[in-house]
């Protein structure tokens, strides 16, 4: 997309922007919602309920705990919630080692500073020792708008799949988070969990059945399966459904473990029909390469096949919603995509 | 366990640390390279601890209780093997497969495969952060087991040392033990000229830590300040700055910058094992 110009139309850039004035005190986040509506920030919620009959859990933060919600922990919990200042490096590697003496550190920053800033961090000291860290990278993609290129993150994915011995995984919303968080205690090893901006649609209504490797089949159609990781589940069902009013029979299959990748659910995808990717990270290294790598090694060959994701490209700002139509990653973008593929 | 017991005398300590620097030139030449220098500045300070202050039981490498030791200049490790071997950690005919393919022992520990290490080092910078966790986690488990961590002058240049070490007293981790091997130079020379990091003890106490200096090839000196560690849970970490000479007890290597990584061969290693051997390293 090329970035809009300064006179270009203004209200349009900046639809759901904030009018008057917020705090961090206040209900509302400073884009302007309601922070009271976040269904998905359900993290500190859930890992304090959680500590309540496991003492290993400990969770870390870098001056993010409104952000994250890690407050809701640390209300309850003050004895096991450490906060390091914004010192993501210093946060990862003191989850380290907090995590060699028994701990299971949750440390959770904007995915950004998480996969980018302490990328060396969590290969060195997390996943070669493998230790049971688990980085929560928050506000993943391009979720934090118009916050700029230094706070998007469309590069973690790729990132982190290239590290040895570190589960990847993306979170599709609230019920998901909690499964995710339930699990990962007995899951070996370090991981990245990715989440999105704590706004994500419903994905599931209930607390869903989680086994790290293996994905979810949301629905299964006869065309084509739009493959989906974390903030892009929720579109991709949308998609579906729009496209079933349209005669196209499309499936979803939350990928939500993007390392190791659930190369069952690849090939039976690729035996229905076409494959459609998506996700809110670049192209590159992303899930939807993952995919087309599990493809080719399989010998699978003729199947119509697209990567829906950032065309590998530094952002433009913008309210998040704008962004997601700007780039197709909405339901309308996925429809497109599924469709352009069946030709 | 080594709770309560006596400690040994100094003459002991020093052919200990004696032992560390032979054996380190013994494992460089299985090798064909080795960080001789950065061995020998701490041959001392290793000695002391693992010999007359670190909480440990070798028969139990991961009893809860002990104390942690993190190997922050973690190119020491040729230095330390040898020492985990005398120890019981492990048998020493072991190290004679040092860095050959798939031995667990190479340049830099790893935790998982070396019984008595602590943590897998190598990239400087991270030892200390590793510190303040495993403090941590101490405290919070209510354990009284106290946390070394040895680094180098030079890597007091990576930025996150900075980091933990603001953190270390922010959370009053006062059974923290930061040593630096202040033995003055890094890879490229002497540190005042590549990248200043004294006056490091000054530095460390305006971050809120208690620092004390010692000559750190004087062993009667480190007991003293291992002796004088404070007790207390809350308290602020300490620093213990060893004034060192990098490649102390070989004469051609002392405040060389010719030998961080090296391999002696020939009439060079015997002179060298010749020297080692002979008078008092002091």
């Amino acid at each position: 997309m090329t970035a809009p110009m300064i006179g270009q139309d203004q209200a349009e850039i900046f639809r759901g922007t904030a009018v008057g004035s917020t705090s961090l005190r206040d209900p509302r986040s400073a884009d302007g919602n309601d922070r009271r509506a976040i269904p998905a920030f359900v993290f500190g919620e859930e890992l304090a309920d959680l500590a309540e009959r496991d003492e290993r859990i400990v969770v870390l933060t870098a001056d993010l705990a409104r952000s994250n919600r890690a407050n809701d922990f640390a209300d309850r919990h003050p004895e096991r919630f450490v906060s390091v200042g914004i010192a993501e490096k210093n946060m990862i590697t003191i989850a380290a080692g907090m995590a060699a003496c028994g701990h299971i550190p949750f440390a959770a920053t904007f995915a950004s500073f998480a996969a980018l800033l302490g990328c060396e961090q969590i290969r060195t000291d997390c996943a070669y020792p493998r230790l049971p860290v688990r980085i929560v990278g928050h506000h993943s993609g391009m979720s934090m708008g118009f916050y700029g290129t230094s706070h998007h993150s469309l590069e973690d994915i790729g990132i982190m799949s290239s590290i040895a011995d570190l589960t990847v995984v993306a979170v599709s919303d609230a019920n998901h988070l909690r499964a995710v968080l339930r699990a990962s205690l007995d899951h070996p090893g370090a991981m990245y969990i990715r989440l999105g901006r704590g706004r994500d649609p419903e994905v599931y209504p209930t607390i869903p059945e989680v086994t790290f490797g293996k994905a979810n089949w949301l629905r299964r159609g006869d065309d084509a399966t739009v493959v989906a990781t974390g903030s892009m589940v929720a579109p991709a069902i949308a998609a579906a459904e729009s496209l079933a009013a349209q005669g196209v029979s499309a499936g979803v299959v939350d990928m939500h473990t993007i390392v190791p990748l659930d190369v069952d659910a690849v090939l039976e995808a690729a035996r229905r029909g076409a494959i459609v990717t998506v996700e809110e990270a670049n192209r590159t290294g992303g899930m939807g390469t993952l995919v087309a790598q599990t493809l080719l090694e399989a010998g699978v060959t003729g199947v119509p096949f697209a990567r829906h994701g950032v065309p590998d490209e530094h952002v433009p700002v913008g309210p998040p919603a704008a962004l997601y139509a700007s780039y197709g990653l909405d339901a309308d973008g996925i429809a497109a995509q599924v469709r352009q593929v069946l030709g | 366990m080594q709770t309560t017991q006596a400690r040994p005398d100094v003459a002991t300590i020093a052919e200990k640390a004696r032992f560390i620097r032979l054996e380190t030139v013994r494992l460089a030449r299985i090798a064909g390279a080795g960080h001789y220098t950065s061995v020998f500045s701490a041959a001392e300070l290793l000695a002391a601890l693992y010999y007359a202050q670190l909480r440990l039981d070798p028969e139990h490498p991961d009893w809860p209780d002990r104390d942690r030791l993190v190997l922050s200049k973690g190119h020491a490790a040729i230095g330390l093997y040898p020492v985990l071997a005398d120890l019981g950690f492990f048998e020493s005919a072991l190290l004679d497969g040092y860095s050959r393919l798939g031995s667990p022992f190479g340049d830099h520990p790893d935790m998982k495969k070396i019984p008595g290490i602590d943590f897998s080092s190598g990239s400087l910078g991270h030892g200390l952060s590793v510190s303040v966790g495993m403090a941590l986690s101490g405290r919070i488990a209510r354990r009284d087991y106290r946390t070394y961590c040895i680094l180098g002058d030079g890597e007091l240049c990576e930025g996150q040392v900075w980091e933990a070490a603001m953190s270390a007293s922010h959370l009053r981790l006062g059974r923290l033990v930061a040593i630096v091997d202040a033995n003055q130079l890094c890879i490229d020379g002497f540190t005042r000229d590549v990248m200043t990091v004294e006056p490091i003890d000054t530095r460390f106490e305006a971050f809120g830590w208690r620092a004390v200096r010692v000559d750190g090839h004087d062993i009667p000196a480190l007991l003293e300040q291992f002796s004088a560690l404070p007790d207390d849970a809350e308290g602020p970490p300490t620093v213990i700055v060893a004034d060192t000479i990098k490649g102390k007890g070989v004469r051609r290597m002392e405040l060389s910058t010719d030998w961080h990584v090296g391999n002696l061969v020939g009439a060079d290693y015997t002179d060298v094992i010749a020297e080692l051997s002979g008078e008092d390293v002091r």
